[in-house]
């Protein structure tokens, strides 16, 4: 027995692999005949040897739940998604245009606010915002640039397009997932490196490297770049410690750091202190300096801001470029798009009801039952209703929240997000939703990561593709299928 | 190269060492017993005593029976010395460390761990015992020979260096410590085939039985023994070699004028063996002295390069 194609039915969701039943897509021919092609058992051992691959690796990550915090393998399927080479270039520039917008944004606001002066976007939005940090106002990073590293979340809707769903300036996680998937993928299905011209992604760390080094304030030969992390008890550890291994940086934590007299950051090293120069950190800006931020905060370098400011070291991303991450101002990114490039979106929005705004609230409240209901302020799925799921109980109080609180909240329509074929048992796939996180970076030039990193909502029908909360992940092939 | 860094590279090592040398005592250990006349009172219980483990062992286990003393030493939790804990540990460490080691060095540990945890129970039972313990063995030997051949000889390697050696002279130590308290325990009724049996196995614990042979010419002894493990410069588990090691390491780090002089001074702290029936309650005073010493050893280094509180300098 193998998997049976005909049998496959996406019903009316768009679908990654298959054009229609039995058809696959010209990007995933190569892909679903060799599928095809393996019995059960062969199937069955492609996964085994993921599974142990994953575990010998040490790809993990962690939960936290009420019994304390749970190492867990990483969730893969062995099935890659694949998109063309000739619609990721589309994307691609789209995304690149957005950050620039995004960086110009942010710059702004923490300088001159003409896009607020000229009422593009209403001034209360930005005031009320709780990432805009009035601490940042006036200082003038590298490039201009705020956001250097983004992780901007793409769905595919039914019409095949892709759409922004969230940009992600804070600090992103999952670019070590897509390359440990990749790694995966590559000792699982060999034969398919030889037939197909797959996209290498492998590329990321170095560019993330140059990057990084082009922030550096002091002009010398080899920079001191650390990357900062909140512990061993963060999720995305296993990726702080990732990247910095291949960047070949440090990985530290706050208390390796220490702020002089001078302004300037410095590490404890075995020989005494040593100066800093960039810092990739991944502790979210309230926790990063206690003298400014949370008072308390153990994770955090005291001074830090001081230092920043100073001009003495480079902080990626800079504090305060979370601004551009509230979900309201996402609403308005086509606007600053054509704000500030004077271009069109290459990438559309989701449709985006502003709750802020009286008839939009309206509407939201009125259908509620159909709409997907976020606050402007949470990440990893968190806070939200999903009205189609929800009961009229939850229902009542996020229209109580939105009525309490209307800045804080924005609605979208339920998304039918595209699927791709999933492992889900014994020589057996169904159809899976899943999103895309490409990475884009951001200073001197701007890069786009090859693909990114597919999550997956394992259960059927879920649109959840959190792995906090039963997502998984596919490797995501960006194949020159033209050729055929 | 961060403080907290080199801290974890310097307990990987010693982990990894204690996992090996853990291994490798039980598994000498069986072969001893079967040749020891059982009227003899030697017992697994001696591995507990060795290790200064009596106290914790007592708390959980009332009889001192093969099975248990086997358990606690190779998978006990609770036993923070035990070879899974110590493997815990070194994969605790190299996790928080992988950016300064071999890639290879995370996958190895990582292997390691699921073999040993899937397949500890081998470990207790006789019958699969020294199969699984050979491979416990092996597997650190991969690990330190992927080091060897892949890793640059600049601060992390001095770091393992000072870790592996330090706890492979502490070890050494108490083996030798275990044969002489056998040797006093039952002074007056051994005889020298006896002592050749301990002996004999005080040297398979170091894996230094061919070695002692080839250099020292001669039958197995206490004091012979004891010579060459102590003060042979070119047996890589000898005191000597190991301080030398650590003396080696120690002169390429940063900061080192004062420990230099303190490994100096161990190393010329010698045991003179002028008189071969004299290796009792002296020599236990000796190598209890020298155990205090690896202590002050660690101590120091721990003030010179992994303590936060530096003094600001660069």
């Amino acid at each position: 027995m193998s998997i049976d194609w005909k049998q496959y039915d996406p019903h009316l969701y768009f679908d990654e692999l298959m054009a229609s039943k039995g058809e696959p897509r010209l990007s995933a021919r190569h892909l679903v005949e060799h599928l095809e092609s393996l019995d059960d058992i062969e199937l069955e051992s492609c996964r085994q040897m993921a599974e142990a691959t994953i575990r010998e690796m040490g790809v993990s990550f962690t939960v936290y739940t009420e019994e304390g915090n749970i190492d867990r393998a990483w969730p893969f399927d062995i099935v890659p998604r694949t998109i063309s080479a000739r619609q990721w270039e589309q994307t691609a520039a789209g995304l690149k245009q957005r950050l620039k917008a995004l960086n110009l944004f942010i710059g702004d606001l923490y300088d001159k606010q003409e896009i607020l002066k000229e009422g593009v976007i209403p001034q209360h939005i930005i005031r009320d915002s709780k990432n805009f940090r009035p601490e940042c106002v006036g200082v003038k990073p590298a490039h201009g640039v705020w956001a250097h590293i983004c992780g901007t979340d793409l769905v595919r809707d039914s019409d095949g397009e892709f759409y922004v769903l969230e940009d992600n300036l804070r600090v992103p996680s999952g670019v070590a997932y897509m390359l440990e998937n990749r790694a995966i993928t590559k000792r699982v299905l060999p034969e398919l490196f030889e037939k197909d011209e797959i996209k290498p992604v492998g590329d990321y760390p170095a560019r993330l490297f140059d990057t990084l080094m082009s922030l550096s304030p002091r002009r010398i030969r080899r920079p001191e770049i650390v990357v900062l992390t909140p512990g061993i008890f963060n999720s995305a550890y296993f990726e702080h410690a990732y990247l910095a291994q291949q960047m070949g940086a440090e990985l530290v934590e706050g208390s390796d750091l220490v702020v002089g007299e001078d302004d300037c950051v410095y590490m404890r090293t075995i020989s005494g202190l040593e100066r800093v120069d960039v810092i990739y950190r991944r502790i979210d800006d309230l926790f990063l300096d206690p003298e400014i931020f949370h008072k308390d905060s153990v994770v955090g370098v005291p001074g830090v801001m001081r230092a920043w400011r100073a001009g003495s070291v480079a902080l990626a991303n800079a504090p305060g470029a979370g601004v551009a991450d509230d979900k309201v101002v996402y609403a308005y990114v086509p606007e600053i798009i054509r704000y500030y490039l004077n271009e069109e979106p290459l990438i559309s929005n989701v449709k985006t009801y502003i709750c802020d705004d009286a008839d939009q609230r309206e509407y939201v409240v009125e259908h509620i039952d159909e709409l997907v209901v976020k606050p402007a302020n949470e990440s990893g799925g968190y806070g939200m209703l999903i009205g189609p799921h929800s009961t009229r109980k939850e229902q009542a109080r996020f229209v109580k929240l939105i009525n309490e609180n209307p800045r804080n909240y924005i609605a979208q329509p339920t998304l039918s997000l595209s699927t791709a074929p999933t492992l889900i048992g014994k020589g057996r796939v169904e159809p899976r939703h899943l999103d895309l996180r490409p990475f884009v970076l951001q200073a001197k030039e701007s890069y786009v990561t090859t693909g990114g990193l597919t999550r997956v909502a394992m259960n059927k029908g879920s649109l959840v593709v959190n792995s906090s909360q039963g997502g998984g992940s596919k490797d995501t092939w960006i194949v020159n299928g033209e050729t055929g | 190269m961060l403080s907290k860094v080199a801290e974890k590279l310097y307990w990987a090592a010693r982990y990894i060492e204690r996992v090996e040398s853990t291994a490798r005592l039980v598994s000498v250990y069986d072969s001893l017993l079967f040749d020891l006349p059982r009227e003899f009172d030697i017992s697994w219980y001696n591995l507990i005593t060795l290790n200064s483990l009596e106290s914790l062992f007592e708390k959980d286990y009332s009889n001192r029976s093969e099975i248990n003393v086997v358990k606690f030493l190779l998978a006990d939790e609770k036993n923070p010395s035990s070879m899974l804990s110590a493997l815990t540990m070194v994969r605790e460490n190299v996790r928080t460390t992988r950016d300064v080691l071999p890639h290879d060095y995370w996958e190895m540990v990582n292997e390691l761990h699921i073999f040993a945890t899937e397949n500890i129970r081998q470990g207790l039972y006789r019958r699969a015992r020294h199969k699984f313990l050979d491979q416990m063995i092996k597997g650190c030997q991969q690990i330190n020979g992927l080091i060897m051949g892949t890793m640059s000889r600049d601060a992390p390697w001095h770091f393992l260096r000072l870790g592996r050696n330090l706890e492979r002279a502490d070890m050494l130590t108490r083996l030798l410590d275990a044969g002489a308290a056998v040797q006093i325990l039952s002074e007056a009724e051994i005889h020298v085939q006896i002592s050749q049996v301990v002996w004999g196995n005080v040297l398979r614990s170091s894996s230094a039985e061919l070695n002692y042979r080839r250099t020292m010419r001669s039958a197995v002894t206490d004091c012979d023994v004891a010579a060459f493990l102590l003060h042979d410069p070119h047996f890589p588990r000898s005191l000597n070699f190991c301080l030398s090691t650590i003396l080696e390491a120690a002169r390429k780090l940063p900061n080192s004028k004062d420990t230099v002089k303190k490994i100096t001074r161990v190393l010329e702290f010698r045991y003179e063996f002028d008189n071969p029936q004299q290796l009792g309650d002296e020599f236990r005073d000796y190598l209890n002295q020298l155990q205090l010493d690896l202590c002050g050893l660690h101590l120091h280094f721990s003030q010179t390069w992994f303590s936060l509180e530096q003094k600001d300098a660069v």
